[in-house]
């Protein structure tokens, strides 16, 4: 059967051979990566010069960094004009950047465990497969940081827990029967019971076991930043909720008002609004009632927040589909049902990568606060450490500092909310 | 035949109807609402007055007219220490909207080169503007602005360093002083102009008509193309067109540069850009230019592969699959974004009043609230004058939507 004319046929296939050494492995990765065609060429050429000049500035003078010396002229003798960073005051003044200057400084362990305790009450929210009864951890926060970080008497905080715990459970019972009812009667139940409380409870100014009571006006550093931007967060979520369902309803005079909150909220700086909480807003509260500043710029950054939350939630109630509306009315539920148990589930979701964005942006902005001679991370630095004797002159290491505790913050919520959102997809794209 | 949802005929008002009835349901809780409202209001503004009172204080203006007692170094129209208030406040208006401008411009450009860097098919340029993006996106804009400002007050040299034979700092290409007072840089003027502001109009007039004259060349390019298919060369026309007239005029009028040089304890001549005015300017173009980048690194992304492979199908060119398809529909989704980054950039510069840049943040609502102590009107006249910004800005970006909107027929 073999055909003879031809010389010669292969009968078996050859084995692969592998590619040729610059069509595989680093070589071909390089090639296609950094050297494709010349005008990319040139690109890498200058991005590594880059990198080159950058690294080449930057790592000397931190592997150079002085690490202990009580100030900048020591730290420049122990140099002995060398390049190198002067790190020593972060060391030195490591708890003013944390605390301000005015903590008084026995009692750095509270904010400290506040701080440490924050992780553990949000970590059920943040991650949902932890067990639910974590929750009730999540909840005694709010009053334990506060006793924590203020101190004074325990009443006040257990007062304004008990009361919230009975407005709740007010809300749970009648929520069935009316949203209203529930909502309405909650909160004057809260009320009632606050007023009450206040009665009962005698002036425990001072009182036995009762911890050291701390001003507003002593916070400061980094922990001044975190809290604005954890207690404005939060309380900014239930505002902008309720203004973006307001500015979707179709009663007039509510669309209407919420519509202007939210434009001249968003219409304006922030700054303007710090100047407000600053030397406006205590103005408009009762003669003599003497509400402190960092309560003023919790109200004005909450406010802020609140609208540019509204709009993000705006969109996610946009988004969905009219028939999810329709589909609740069908079912014959009331607009409170509708809202809680089909639409706002549905937008929250949609709207989370928005709210996040937005609480990154606030925590950022909480800088600001420094303007109005508040003294948080940015403040500390330019005024009492930068103004100091010993370390008049240390910039770098200041800025950086501050630079990389909000970058290390900032980018991990930002890598959270993307991991969120892979989770939570439930569409099959 | 009536549908079984119609209330019954003739049934009467009653007032259960108020809370019971869909129909009237919304009128009771405006009605509440509206009224709660009002009451908060009046119970604010009272306690305003009330402490106001206390204070003996008023609310009133006129403190706009007295004369401001304060200088000004950065400034854009005639202003001295006696000028009002009013001039300060203007001054300061003027200044905002000057590095609001440059910041939105210089924010584009490293905005737009970034985003397209991005994706570049080149691995190391696209990880150096992942970095880029990432950290300037995650510092607040006021940490970027203190960094930026220490560099023009604490690295740059002072002016004493340029003197001598052996000076430690030289001017950058013989024309320029980058100094700790502010950057120094040669002023152009005209020989035998008419003098500044009249020789400033005329160079935008030359522009102007430049662009009508390029404008008419390309719609006559494209008409020919449409009758004949065939499209004529315009690149070599538009180039004439736009510098041919405005060489002309800087040849005849004399166009000639004022160096800065050292004298005295300074520079003299030239344009001085301010410190503070720098510090702002690149803070505000850096980090907005981060998210810009990630505005337009999102639209380009989100023109579908195949619209750029049924370009390619229909033989059009590389280039002019760019200019032609993938950038129209972009732009759709690029510009709203950026158009709010330039709302951002006005609103941040009023940062600048941490770096004594004397915008209308620093003027009305810093020096003249503070030697006044007119906070209440300072701070309203200061909230009005961004919010009308702001609904500009917003009017635009509505227009533009509406114009860029698929048209569905």
């Amino acid at each position: 059967m073999t055909d003879r004319s031809v010389a010669f046929v292969r009968t078996e296939t050859l084995p692969e051979l592998p590619p040729p050494p610059n069509a595989a492995g680093p070589t071909k990765w390089i090639k296609d990566n950094l050297f494709a065609t010349p005008a990319n060429s040139v690109l890498t050429v200058l991005a590594i010069l880059a990198i080159y000049l950058i690294l080449s500035g930057a790592l000397p003078w931190m592997l150079n960094g002085i690490w202990t010396s009580p100030s900048l002229a020591v730290c420049r003798e122990i140099l002995d004009g060398t390049t190198g960073a002067c790190f020593a005051v972060l060391t030195e003044r490591w708890n003013q950047l944390l605390f301000g200057f005015q903590y008084p400084t026995d009692l750095y362990w509270r904010p400290g465990l506040a701080f440490t305790l924050l992780f553990f009450a949000a970590a059920p929210v943040l991650f949902f497969d932890l067990p639910r009864k974590l929750l009730i951890f999540t909840a005694l926060y709010p009053f334990i940081a506060y006793w924590l970080i203020w101190g004074g008497s325990i009443f006040g905080p257990l007062l304004a827990l008990v009361s919230i715990a009975a407005g709740v459970v007010f809300y749970q019972k009648f929520v069935t029967q009316s949203f209203a009812l529930g909502f309405f009667g909650g909160v004057v139940t809260f009320f009632v019971v606050l007023t009450i409380g206040g009665y009962i409870i005698p002036d425990t100014e001072i009182t036995e076991g009762a911890m050291r009571s701390v001003p507003s006006r002593d916070l400061g550093g980094f922990m001044l930043n975190m809290m604005l931007g954890v207690t404005c967060v939060s309380l900014s979520l239930p505002i902008g909720i309720a203004l973006a369902l307001g500015r979707q309803s179709s009663m007039p005079i509510i669309k209407y008002v919420c519509v202007i909150f939210i434009e001249f909220v968003r219409g304006v700086p922030l700054i303007t609004l710090l100047f407000v909480a600053n030397v406006m807003l205590g103005y408009f509260f009762p003669p003599g009632s003497g509400v402190d500043l960092f309560l003023r710029v919790v109200i004005m950054i909450t406010m802020f927040s609140a609208a540019y939350i509204a709009e993000v939630i705006r969109g996610g109630l946009a988004a969905l589909p009219k028939g999810q509306y329709e589909a609740g009315d069908s079912l014959g539920l009331d607009y409170a049902q509708s809202m809680r148990l089909i639409i706002l589930p549905q937008a929250l979701k949609i709207s989370i990568p928005g709210i996040v964005n937005v609480s990154v942006g606030l925590f950022k902005d909480t800088t600001l606060v420094s303007v109005i001679s508040m003294f948080d991370l940015v403040g500390m630095i330019r005024g009492p450490i930068l103004a100091s004797i010993e370390w008049q002159g240390v910039y770098w290491e200041l800025f950086g500092f501050a630079a990389l505790l909000f970058f290390v913050t900032c980018y991990g919520i930002s890598q959270y909310s993307q991991w969120l959102e892979r989770r939570l997809a439930t569409d099959h794209r | 035949m009536t549908s079984i949802t119609d209330p019954p005929q003739g049934s009467s008002f009653r007032l259960s109807m108020l809370i019971n009835d869909t129909r009237y349901r919304s009128y009771t809780f405006q009605a509440i609402a509206f009224i709660v409202l009002a009451l908060a209001i009046g119970y604010l503004i009272n306690n305003l007055f009330t402490n106001l009172a206390a204070q003996g204080l008023d609310i009133d203006f006129s403190f706009l007219g007295a004369p401001a007692g304060y200088d000004i170094n950065q400034r854009l129209i005639e202003y001295t220490s006696q000028s009002t208030n009013l001039q300060a406040a203007i001054v300061g208006v003027l200044n905002t909207l000057l590095v609001s401008f440059l910041a939105c411009v210089t924010a584009t450009v490293f905005g737009v080169l970034a985003g397209v860097l991005r994706l570049s098919n080149n691995w190391l340029v696209r990880k150096l503007m992942a970095i880029y993006v990432e950290i300037f996106r995650n510092i607040p804009v006021l940490i970027w602005v203190l960094i930026i400002f220490t560099i023009m007050i604490a690295v740059l040299p002072g002016p004493r360093e340029f003197r001598g034979d052996d000076a430690s700092a030289s001017m950058f290409l013989g024309i320029s002083a980058f100094t700790n007072r502010g950057v120094y840089i040669p002023l152009p003027f005209f020989e035998r102009g008419f003098g500044g502001g009249m020789d400033l109009l005329m160079v935008i007039a030359v522009l102007v008509g430049s662009f009508f004259g390029a404008r008419a060349v390309t719609a006559r390019a494209t008409r020919i193309q449409e009758a004949t298919g065939d499209r004529p060369a315009t690149l070599l026309t538009n180039l004439a067109i736009w510098f041919g007239p405005l060489i002309a005029v800087f040849v005849i009028f004399g166009l000639s540069f004022e160096i800065p040089e050292l004298k005295g304890f300074n520079f003299a001549g030239g344009i001085k850009v301010g410190g503070p005015l720098i510090a702002i300017w690149f803070a505000l173009s850096i980090y907005t230019g981060a998210f810009i980048a990630e505005n337009v690194r999102a639209g380009i992304q989100a023109v579908s592969k195949g619209q750029t492979e049924a370009a390619g199908a229909l033989g059009i060119r590389p280039r002019r699959i760019m200019s032609l398809v993938v950038l129209p529909q972009a732009l759709r989704v690029i510009i709203p974004p950026l158009i709010s980054n330039y709302l951002n950039i006005t609103k941040n510069s009023s940062l600048a009043i941490l770096v004594g840049y004397a915008d209308v943040t620093a003027t009305l609502g810093g020096i003249t609230l503070n030697q006044t102590g007119r906070a209440i009107e300072c701070i309203l006249l200061l909230m009005l004058f961004y919010l009308t910004i702001s609904l500009l800005i917003s009017a635009v970006i509505n227009v533009y939507n509406n114009a860029i909107k698929l048209k569905e027929r």
